[in-house]
């Protein structure tokens, strides 16, 4: 028993925190925020170097057969940086390609996603912004031997960088995973003006947009979209933790009054609070990561609270650092609103705390029951 | 990261659940089913199945009567006995008795004190109260006024303490005190174990918000404490009240975690009974409180995690406080509103908790529910406000400057 990392899990994060420091920094994030692709691609071959993008891919694909637990250690390290680069896209590609039921599919994609050669994404939210499983806004028909699609896929992260999507359609038979490679027939891609502006987002258009069947077992894509959510919570604790880092430093030096403004009680316990949920964020994101990995029929509950505590503790930390630094805060030169952009944004991807809290009361309260 | 119990710990929580259901009775309900009567004597008889098997003390070494535990093993006991609506602390007085004064003996007693003392609190002869708090002097605690005197071997106390926890089943009291007046604030201060049955030491009952008399204040008028009953030594008060504030904390989170698992479970129970667990903002401020109750059991297993390799207490517990407490208020928040109409009367079956949640039994009426609603309000200004913990945690865990304080003596 024992709710901590391991000692070599402590020096993955050490690694990723120096990578990302360098690599990542404000000033690098800034830079690339503006470039056309929204992510630098020399930084991106790094982190295949280092064995960052292959984490949870096993070492036959060409990855480092760990765990959830560790990728959670680095994307935890990434939200702390705002990493723009499509690594949580990636690793929730990668999980559900390995989580499907088409080892070919697998064998293929696989190895040049750990080479950082393919950006998978996963789209499975219709236009409409749904994170029901079932609200795929694509049709699958059969067209011979192949699959052809219909539809609409919406606020898809890094779907602009992608050499390759996974989307969820409804077909006859019930909902399908399918892969889709970026520059399949019929396939339109369009950037949208995102609110982060370190995160890119591009809806999809198909029209007859030949695709390849990969699973049609419900309770594997339910466990897919239940990693995703678990991915991003962690990328959120670490977003957070960050934020309440960054308030807590500037409280000790800003003098007003003659004296830091962190020694005013009004300050400290806006940060004060701050810890603790940043503190429930952390535990409730390992836990989650845990469960993914070691006891799978817990995922379900600890995904959705994972992402609904993590959603809301980034939220109010990133808000509280605005305060904190109070008219720079405001300001478009200070890094706090690229926090704040993030936080709403990841807040409301992946299913929104309201979502997943009533997912959880599902679970253990009771059932909705049907309308009469 | 493992969070599966090692086999032996396995072993042990069957043993824990085994004894459990051997010496339960066969309709056992929880202690929350049981009225203020039945409870007392089912606590008298089952504070003798647990003195028998050696769980009253699981924390303390087996050669002063305690089972000797690690810290996953009394997080275990604590969850089972708990999860079960099984008391760990049979009697009034117990808690103060087997988790607070005598783990201070233990830890900063001589051996002649252990001696004395040890043996009694096991066997319920010494029932303990706590007087910390004075009137004057609440949060800042430090600036407490109780005076007390050497002459000869004997201190000779005065002043007045108040928060008394079962104060009226006590029958010894530890005092801090004001022994060197000289000396600054907080070196002039002593731990003194006092018999409440002596002339110069009065009590009287509080009753608080909640209509009931949970606390007792103590009136001290030239009233005597043995030379031989200071712990820690003198003028060594303050480090010794502060460490007793530390002891079986993994313990008492299990036990916190469990104990709220157990009230939102039967606050579920009202909500499928009334059909308000399909009202969806209902449902939304359910699975908040649900996920509050997880996350606070994730805390646990760190606290034991670092408990385990030899990590103490420190200040970040005044985050579960903060937590725990403030989580308290929500949920029965949310209780109050799920009765709606119904919360404005003191129908039914009230509740069994002085502090904190109702243990399982307790019950669905309105008036349980407006009971721990009540008591709730407590739950963030005793054991340090909820402004304190604040302070506490933005100084010595973020590092913030301290707010400015008058130097006095």
């Amino acid at each position: 028993m024992r709710f901590a990392l391991s000692p070599e899990q402590e020096e993955l994060r050490s690694l990723a925190r120096r990578f990302f420091e360098t690599e990542s920094s404000m000033a690098e994030v800034r830079r690339v925020m503006e470039t056309a692709p929204g992510y630098d691609t020399s930084s991106w071959t790094q982190l295949a170097r280092l064995g960052l993008l292959g984490l949870v891919i096993p070492e036959q694909h060409g990855g480092s057969g760990a765990s959830l637990v560790e990728a959670a250690v680095v994307l935890r390290e990434a939200g702390r940086a705002l990493l723009p680069a499509p690594l949580l896209a990636t690793s929730i590609a990668a999980s559900a390609l390995l989580g499907a039921t088409d080892d070919e599919a697998a064998a293929t994609w696989l190895p040049p996603i750990a080479s950082g050669d393919v950006v998978g994404v996963m789209a499975t939210s219709s236009a409409s912004g749904s994170w029901e499983l079932d609200d795929t806004g694509l049709e699958a028909r059969h067209h011979g031997r192949a699959w052809l699609l219909d539809g609409d896929k919406g606020y898809v992260v890094h779907g602009a960088a992608a050499h390759l999507l996974l989307v969820t359609a409804t077909t006859p038979s019930g909902i399908g995973l399918f892969v889709v490679p970026a520059d399949a027939p019929g396939l339109a891609c369009t950037s949208l003006p995102a609110l982060d502006p370190t995160r890119r987002l591009a809806s999809f258009a198909f029209v007859d947009t030949p695709a390849r069947l990969i699973c049609t077992n419900r309770s594997r894509m339910e466990r897919a979209l239940d990693i995703a959510a678990v991915c991003l919570a962690a990328e959120q604790a670490g977003g957070a933790e960050r934020c309440l880092e960054t308030a807590v430093d500037y409280a000790k030096t800003r003098v007003q009054f003659d004296r830091p403004i962190g020694s005013f009680q009004a300050i400290k316990h806006l940060l004060a609070d701050v810890l603790v949920e940043v503190e429930s964020a952390r535990a409730a994101a390992d836990y989650a990561a845990w469960a993914a990995t070691s006891s799978p029929e817990e995922l379900p509950v600890a995904a959705s609270l994972a992402k609904s505590v993590c959603s809301d503790a980034y939220v109010q930390a990133a808000s509280v650092n605005v305060q904190v630094h109070g008219g720079m805060g405001f300001t478009w030169e200070h890094d706090a609103h690229l926090h704040l952009k993030r936080a709403m944004g990841g807040k409301q991807l992946l299913g929104s705390p309201d979502f997943h809290r009533e997912r959880l009361a599902s679970a253990v309260l009771s059932p909705v029951h049907p309308a009469l | 990261m493992d969070l599966t119990l090692p086999v032996e710990a396995e072993a042990f929580r069957d043993g824990v659940r085994s004894f459990l259901r051997e010496h339960l009775p066969s309709d056992w309900q929880g202690v929350g089913a049981l009225d203020e009567e039945q409870r007392l004597e089912f606590g008298r008889s089952w504070r003798e199945v647990l003195s028998k098997e050696g769980l009253l003390a699981v924390a303390w070494p087996k050669e002063y009567g305690g089972a000797g535990l690690g810290p996953l093993e009394q997080f275990i006991v604590a969850h089972e006995f708990v999860r079960a609506g099984a008391p760990l602390r049979p009697l009034p007085g117990d808690q103060h008795g087997l988790s607070l004064i005598g783990p201070t003996i233990l830890q900063a007693g001589t051996e002649e004190q252990k001696a004395f003392f040890i043996p009694k609190i096991l066997s319920g002869e010494h029932r303990w109260a706590q007087g910390y708090s004075e009137p004057d002097a609440g949060s800042d605690l430090a600036s407490l006024r109780t005076r007390a005197v050497l002459e000869g071997d004997t201190w000779v106390l005065n002043g007045q303490k108040t928060w008394q926890t079962a104060g009226d089943a006590a029958n010894w009291i530890f005092v801090l005190a004001r022994t060197d007046p000289a000396a600054p604030k907080h070196a002039g201060l002593s731990l003194l174990l006092l018999p409440i049955a002596q002339p110069g030491v009065e009590v009287r009952p509080i009753r608080t918000l909640t209509g009931h008399a949970e606390f007792c204040e103590f009136f001290f008028t030239d009233a005597r404490a043995s030379a031989d009953h200071v712990i820690g030594g003198v003028g060594n008060g303050w480090k010794t009240a502060m460490a007793l504030l530390g002891f079986e904390r993994g313990a008492s989170v299990a036990a916190t975690a469990a104990a709220a698992r157990v009230e939102l479970d039967r606050l579920g129970e009202l909500l499928r009974l009334n059909g308000k667990d399909q009202d969806p903002l209902v449902r939304q401020r359910f699975a908040w409180c649900y996920a509050r109750v997880e996350v606070l059991r994730h805390l646990a297993l760190r606290t034991v995690t670092q408990l385990l390799e030899g990590g103490r207490p420190g200040p970040e517990s005044s985050i579960l406080k903060l937590y725990v407490s403030q989580y308290q208020q929500r949920v029965t928040e949310l209780a109050m509103d799920v009765l709606g109409l119904q919360s404005t009367v003191m129908s039914g079956r009230g509740a069994v908790a002085h502090l904190g949640p109702d243990p399982l039994g307790g019950s669905l009426d309105p008036a349980a529910w407006e009971g721990v609603f009540l008591t709730a309000r407590g739950a963030t200004i005793y054991g340090g406000s909820s402004q304190i913990q604040r302070d506490v945690l933005a100084e010595r865990v973020l590092g913030l400057a301290r707010e400015p304080r008058k130097v006095s003596a």
